[in-house]
């Protein structure tokens, strides 16, 4: 860790935001969101209401979840008008990957 | 007016507020921020009081924020808000800035209501050009639900707990937006989480007008209020339903409704849903759910009258 | 040495020289809130805005504690910060105060010397600025008019130094230099405007280009460090005071020499350690004394934090007795400057001179020439130094 002489004085962080230093990811306890690409109609609810701004957006389109920083609260599934995504079990064991494009995944 | 389309462009392209906090899962607060920041259109510096969002989003040395952000103290985002305003209209006036920032100021209900109050009103007095946004989750949240000026009455929280002797909170809450409202500023506007779209408008809206702006939204705790965590927006849109929480401006002095229920619902929808209003089921506090409805109901008769006209969403 | 600048001579009060020399550093931002005594330094620079003498944003807010936010408010954005206050102002803003410091924020605080309440009393002691001694910041004393002219300028350029940037007290006894009019010389405003120069921020918070973070919550693992690095502004504060001083006397012809005044210090063989205006008493005092043969010298700290220990522990040394006059006590303890120089001695001096500590002047208390010599007298009669004496008291 950094000696008192190299750090920025003050305390500021320079630099913007650090999302990389923060791993919060691993809050989920049991369940992560999924989203069907099908009955998805990109209204954008879930990107709005997102806690953790998790919903990945490119070109105004539904992406899917940045896992790394999704804590699995559920609002997005709550707030999604179609039932496009439902919150599924998720083991430890099981490679999540990080800012995973879940679409491919496919809701039963 | 803004859009979906349009926030997510410019979260896409400037991403002001990631995910990068340590706020609770399922947290009303960062909802309200990030719609905010994403609502308003020129570059803005933010100013937080002490408390949830500013804890868990600055943990030294990681930040949640990609927008200038400064913290100083609890009572005081106001004043340093208007320390802020002043430097850049004089900066400006020197010619040593010409952009166009907007200045916003984010406290909790504890460091708006009670102890930043008088921060508040001495900003809004002396006409400073920033938008003051309360995200009230109606307790001293950070510090584990200590009762504040915002809690409502027969609220549970650790400083004026239920017991064998007491009910609660016996206090009914401040009018915060009303007491903004008395200071004659350009735009106040009470909102929530709930409604996405009204937030936003809002937050454009206290970002054009010249002079102060004030937003008190709603802002929804699981763990305090004792609720699942994807219930959020659903219990904050409760609060609007039974009309506990009514969504309305006042422009230049004039009161606008935003929303009028078509049906009314009684205010047991919003106590039932959140554990912090349990014990007010059990059936010796049968009393106090008429005295909570009386209230709702009388504050609701007296908004409608104040207000002018009915402003559509 | 150049011949200094043409100055203007006026017969101004403290608080009229230190409003004019915020005219002429013509900061960008200044908080203002009255409390007497400083009230009209606020008052007078008021005047000076209002008739475009200077053109600062001044902001009226609604409690000290305001003030000093709206200061750090406004430093962090980048602009030149200035304002002033007293006692139960002082106290009022002290956790901002303790804050902009570590906020590394240069703001410039003129302070009207005053009791700190209870009882609530208006006139001049030193118990305000040494409330806040343990803050953070530069603390500088004057002893008259000129000086709190002079050290407001200097304070500004002080803060802004890039290896300090800390806030920096400037103290002017509360209602003896406030109220009281003597002549000043004022420098040309161009001198002034050319001595402070620009003040460059290291992170404007109006840079929206380059967002900083600032403020952050810091857990045990980085406060400690944090901390560490405004022992190294205070320190950075002593070389920059004395670079200063050789720049200020070329434009002036008035040097600090050091960080304190010596008077009639060599050979003397009693000292008087006091701070501010009590010290234009000591020097009539010593004058009458010398006269008598008694042999009695005067040391006056201009600069209180950051405490130049070692430098008046040298100065001290080899001389029979020392008396401390402290205005304000540190109850429980004794004086705040003789705990200083009694811990100086202490570190630096092997054999120490004798050490006297006398409370005097509080809640504005005069105190005559007599009382000083009174002082004196003691010492040469050699009275217990293990006492704490108070001047002027009935008791």
């Amino acid at each position: 860790m950094k000696r008192y002489q190299e750090l920025p004085i003050g305390g500021v962080i320079p630099g913007g935001a650090t999302p990389h230093l923060v791993q919060t990811g691993g809050w989920r306890s049991g369940k992560k969101p999924l989203f069907n690409e099908k009955l998805c109609v990109n209204c954008l609810l879930c990107w709005a209401h997102c806690p953790e701004a998790t919903i990945m957006v490119e070109r105004l389109q539904m992406r899917g979840f940045n896992y790394d920083h999704c804590k699995g609260c559920g609002i997005c599934s709550q707030v999604c008008p179609t039932g496009a995504i439902i919150m599924v079990e998720e083991t430890k064991n099981e490679p999540t990957p990080s800012a995973a494009k879940a679409s491919e995944e496919v809701c039963v | 007016m803004p859009n979906t389309k349009e926030l997510a462009r410019r979260e896409e392209m400037h991403q002001r507020f990631t995910g990068a906090h340590a706020l609770c899962a399922g947290c009303g607060a960062p909802i309200c921020v990030r719609t905010i920041l994403n609502a308003i259109e020129e570059p803005v510096v933010v100013v937080n009081a002490t408390g949830c969002l500013e804890v868990a989003t600055t943990r030294y040395p990681t930040t949640a924020w990609n927008v200038p952000w400064i913290h100083v103290a609890f009572e005081n985002a106001a004043a340093v808000a208007s320390g802020i305003e002043t430097a850049y209209r004089v900066l400006r006036r020197r010619g040593k800035i010409s952009r166009e920032i907007r200045f916003v100021a984010f406290g909790g209900d504890g460091g708006t209501y009670d102890i930043g109050l008088q921060a508040l009103s001495g900003a809004l007095e002396r006409g400073h050009r920033f938008i003051y946004v309360c995200y009230d989750n109606e307790a001293y949240m950070n510090t584990g639900n200590q009762r504040s000026g915002a809690t409502p009455f027969a609220a549970q929280t650790s400083t004026a707990p239920v017991g064998e002797r007491s009910f609660g909170k016996p206090q009914r809450r401040k009018d915060l937006t009303e007491i903004a409202a008395a200071h004659h500023i350009p735009y106040v506007a009470q909102a929530s989480i709930s409604d996405w779209y009204d937030l936003a408008r809002k937050a454009r809206q206290a970002a054009a007008v010249d002079g102060p702006a004030f937003l008190n939204v709603l802002s929804t705790c699981p763990r305090g209020w004792g609720y699942p965590t994807d219930q959020a927006v659903k219990i904050a849109r409760l609060a609007v339903e039974t009309c506990y929480w009514p969504l309305y401006e006042v422009i230049e002095g004039r009161w606008y409704l935003n929303y009028i229920p078509e049906e009314k619902l009684p205010i047991t929808e919003w106590l039932r849903p959140q554990k912090r209003f349990a014990h007010l089921f059990e059936p010796q506090n049968r009393e106090l759910l008429h005295q909570i409805q009386q209230q709702v109901d009388e504050a609701w008769e007296k908004l409608l009258r104040k207000c002018e006209r009915y402003e559509a969403l | 040495m150049r011949v200094a600048t043409e100055q203007q001579l006026s017969l101004l009060t403290g608080a009229e020289a230190a409003a004019h020399a915020m005219r002429q550093i013509n900061p960008d931002v200044v908080p203002v809130y009255p409390i007497t005594p400083q009230t009209p330094i606020i008052e007078t620079f008021a005047q000076f805005v209002a008739d475009g003498l200077c053109d600062t944003e001044i902001i009226n807010v609604e409690s000290e504690h305001s003030a000093m936010s709206a200061a750090v408010g406004a430093s962090c954005a980048g602009a030149r910060v200035m304002t002033a206050t007293s006692s139960q102002g002082l106290a009022l803003m002290l956790e901002i105060v303790y804050i902009a410091a570590a906020m590394r924020c240069p703001i410039v605080i003129a302070i009207g010397s005053r009791a700190l309440s209870g009882p609530i009393n208006i006139h001049c002691d030193h118990s305000d600025s040494m409330m806040a001694r343990d803050a953070g910041c530069v603390q500088l004393f004057a002893e008259n008019a000129q000086e709190a002219y002079d050290l407001m300028i200097i304070a500004q350029r002080l803060a802004e130094d890039h290896r300090v940037l800390v806030p920096v007290m400037v103290m002017q006894d509360g209602f003896t230099i406030t109220h009281s009019a003597e002549p000043v010389a004022l420098l040309p405003d161009e001198v002034v405007k050319d001595f402070v120069g620009e003040y460059e921020p290291l992170y404007p918070l109006l840079d929206v280009d380059h967002p900083t973070t600032q403020g952050p919550f810091v857990l045990p693992d980085y406060y400690f460090e944090l901390k560490r690095q405004q022992v190294d502004a205070l320190d950075a504060a002593r070389t920059v005071w004395l670079e200063l001083q050789e720049r200020f006397a070329e434009i002036s012809g008035r040097r600090y020499q050091g960080f304190f005044e010596a008077y009639k210090l060599s050979d003397a063989e009693y000292v008087l350690v006091v701070l501010s205006s009590t010290a234009g008493t000591a020097k009539v005092t010593i004058d009458r004394l010398r006269r008598k043969g008694i042999k009695v010298g005067l040391v006056k700290p201009w600069v209180f934090r950051p405490f130049p220990a070692q430098e008046i522990a040298q100065a001290l040394a080899g001389k029979r007795a020392v008396a401390v006059l402290d205005r304000a006590i540190s109850l429980g303890s004794w004086g705040p400057l003789y705990l200083e120089i009694s811990a100086a001695l202490g570190r630096y001096l092997p054999k120490k001179p004798a050490l006297y500590n006398y409370i005097y002047g509080l809640g504005g208390r005069d105190t005559p020439p007599e009382l000083l010599a009174s002082v004196v007298t003691d010492m040469q009669n050699e009275v217990d130094p293990t006492v704490l004496r108070y001047l002027g008291l009935r008791e």
